[in-house]
């Protein structure tokens, strides 16, 4: 079942102008410390990493650990250089990985 | 007057060990947190650099209504610069079965060190964030939050 | 003439046969649970792009233009664009159904639709596509007021479902009333008690870490009152939604929520 991702991001920003990203992802973020009814443990199933090209150049990166919640939801900024794509790829266990992308304008 | 058969005491007694009960029955910890893990954490992160309380805010209610999905923000004040930004940001907690929660990596091209995200509580506890600078210097913050329980839990079937 | 609280206002409500809309909340002091988010939680309701819950609305948009079934024909094909078709709808749900002579869910709804017109089997219970679906319809009805019948067709079962909120159940001998009328505001646990109105179905609730129906929370307390809780899809529960949409009348529909 594919993964669904929300980003948001300014369509339109000035060069030079600090724009905030928002992502979203569903996912389970299953711990790995939780018991199921029969006291078996419920194997780990996290996303791991997320990281964001920004015309092919990596400008963030973040690890992610169980503690994250549910569907996790990440924000961060980048200087808006130049029209373009943001491309992210989440990367978790059991080979998960998504990809999605953003079209920015700046002008 | 009040309409309770029995007194509210003793209602919410009840449900308080009854509540206690259904979760110690529906998850016991395989791994509790151990003492001194948010130390061992940060020194596996960052070695023996000395850290500096500053520059850095931890964001985080003080009281959440649900520790399954609490906000937290990392601000660092910084110009964010070539020659002066943040490269990374830990954040790390003393009771969850793992001490660490995110590690984020920045540069000149974020334009602000500003994150955030929504982590899981196991329970009252403190965070700690702790930035590393491009200078080599570490700084850090720490917040408590309060963390209760739902009132009525669900079973897990 | 007071009468006094539980059983009374029952057999009352029997013997004059309509809902009794005193002795619960004043209409004019009924608040969301919106009222008693945190700042957090209510930043996370309000913005979509934060609210987990809108992950759950694009599948459901996903789903309302998928063919499916013997007839292979998808939600859109008869409904159009949801926004136009479904706007309201939830708001004035459960609804009578002529079909099964009784007030239906949203849920029921889309199920009687897969069955009859898209002659494919239906959704269980709290499965991925049926929360998709109501939660896309659900948020059709955003910012309109809670609009269910109340006429001499739904009101028996607007009074099965009063009978239910009244009626102390469980281990620990609790009605809905005790605490979502005669104490919100106050605090179980810790816990500050809302009223109890279901205007934000289905919603993102933080203890879940997922979307879920207004069954799936009704079980919840259930099972927190330590009482058997009745199969999903039960009558029982219906009758419940319909007095509790009917209880929040005019309120705004806020679907899809965040509640903790």
């Amino acid at each position: 079942m594919s993964a669904r991702a929300l980003i948001n991001v300014p369509r339109k920003a000035r060069r030079g102008d600090v724009i905030e990203i928002k992502t979203l992802i569903s996912h389970i973020m299953e711990t790995g410390f939780r018991h199921g009814t029969m006291g078996e443990l419920i194997p780990r199933d996290i996303i791991t990493s997320l990281s964001c090209k920004y015309n092919g150049e990596e400008i963030f990166a973040t690890q992610l650990y169980p503690a994250i919640a549910a569907n996790p939801f990440v924000t961060f900024h980048t200087v808006a250089t130049e029209s373009g794509t943001l491309a992210f790829h989440w990367i978790g266990d059991n080979g998960f990985e998504a990809t999605e992308e953003a079209k920015i304008v700046v002008e | 007057m009040d309409g309770f058969d029995i007194t509210r005491r003793e209602a919410l007694i009840a449900g308080g060990l009854a509540a206690a009960g259904a979760a110690s029955l529906a998850s016991p910890p395989v791994a509790a947190s151990t003492p001194g893990q948010m130390e061992h954490a940060i020194r596996s992160l960052i070695g023996e650099a000395e850290v500096r309380k500053g520059k850095v805010t931890l964001d985080l209610p003080p009281l959440v209504e649900n520790g399954n999905t609490v906000p937290l923000t990392v601000i660092v004040d910084s110009p964010m610069t070539k020659a002066d930004h943040v490269k990374a940001i830990h954040v790390v907690n003393e009771k969850n079965p793992q001490a660490n929660v995110i590690s984020v990596q920045l540069g000149p091209r974020a334009g602000k060190a500003h994150v955030s995200t929504r982590v899981r509580l196991a329970g009252t506890q403190t965070l700690t964030a702790i930035a590393e600078m491009s200078d080599g210097t570490y700084w850090s913050d720490s917040q408590e939050v309060i963390v209760t329980l739902a009132a009525c839990l669900e079973d897990l079937i | 003439m007071h009468p006094p609280h539980g059983i009374a206002i029952g057999a009352v409500v029997a013997v004059l046969g309509m809902p009794l809309a005193l002795a619960e909340i004043p209409l004019d002091q009924r608040r969301s649970g919106y009222d008693q988010l945190s700042p957090a939680s209510r930043a996370m309701q309000d913005d979509d792009t934060s609210n987990p819950a809108t992950l759950t609305v694009l599948d459901g948009e996903a789903l309302w233009g998928r063919k499916a079934g013997e007839a292979n024909k998808s939600c859109a094909d008869c409904h159009g664009d949801a926004a136009t078709s479904m706007r309201g709808v939830s708001a004035r749900y459960p609804a009578f159904s002529p079909a099964k002579a009784r007030p239906i869910d949203i849920e029921q709804r889309v199920n009687l639709c897969r069955t009859e017109q898209q002659k494919v089997a239906p959704l269980a219970h709290e499965s991925r596509d049926l929360l998709a679906l109501t939660a896309f319809i659900g948020k059709q009805s955003r910012g309109m007021p809670i609009a269910v019948t109340n006429d001499e067709k739904t009101r028996p079962f607007i009074e099965a479902g009063q009978r239910s909120y009244g009626m102390r159940q469980g281990q620990l001998n609790l009605s809905c009333q005790n605490c979502h009328d005669d104490h919100w505001g106050q605090k179980l646990a810790g816990v500050p008690l809302v009223q109890g109105h279901p205007n934000g179905y289905p919603l993102y609730r933080l203890e879940w870490q997922s979307v879920g129906s207004l069954q799936r929370r009704l079980r919840n307390c259930l099972i927190g009152m330590r009482a058997e809780p009745y199969a999903y899809g039960a009558d029982e529960y219906v009758d419940l939604e319909l007095f509790l949409m009917w209880r929040a009348r005019g309120m705004t529909v806020e679907t899809p929520a965040v509640r903790p």
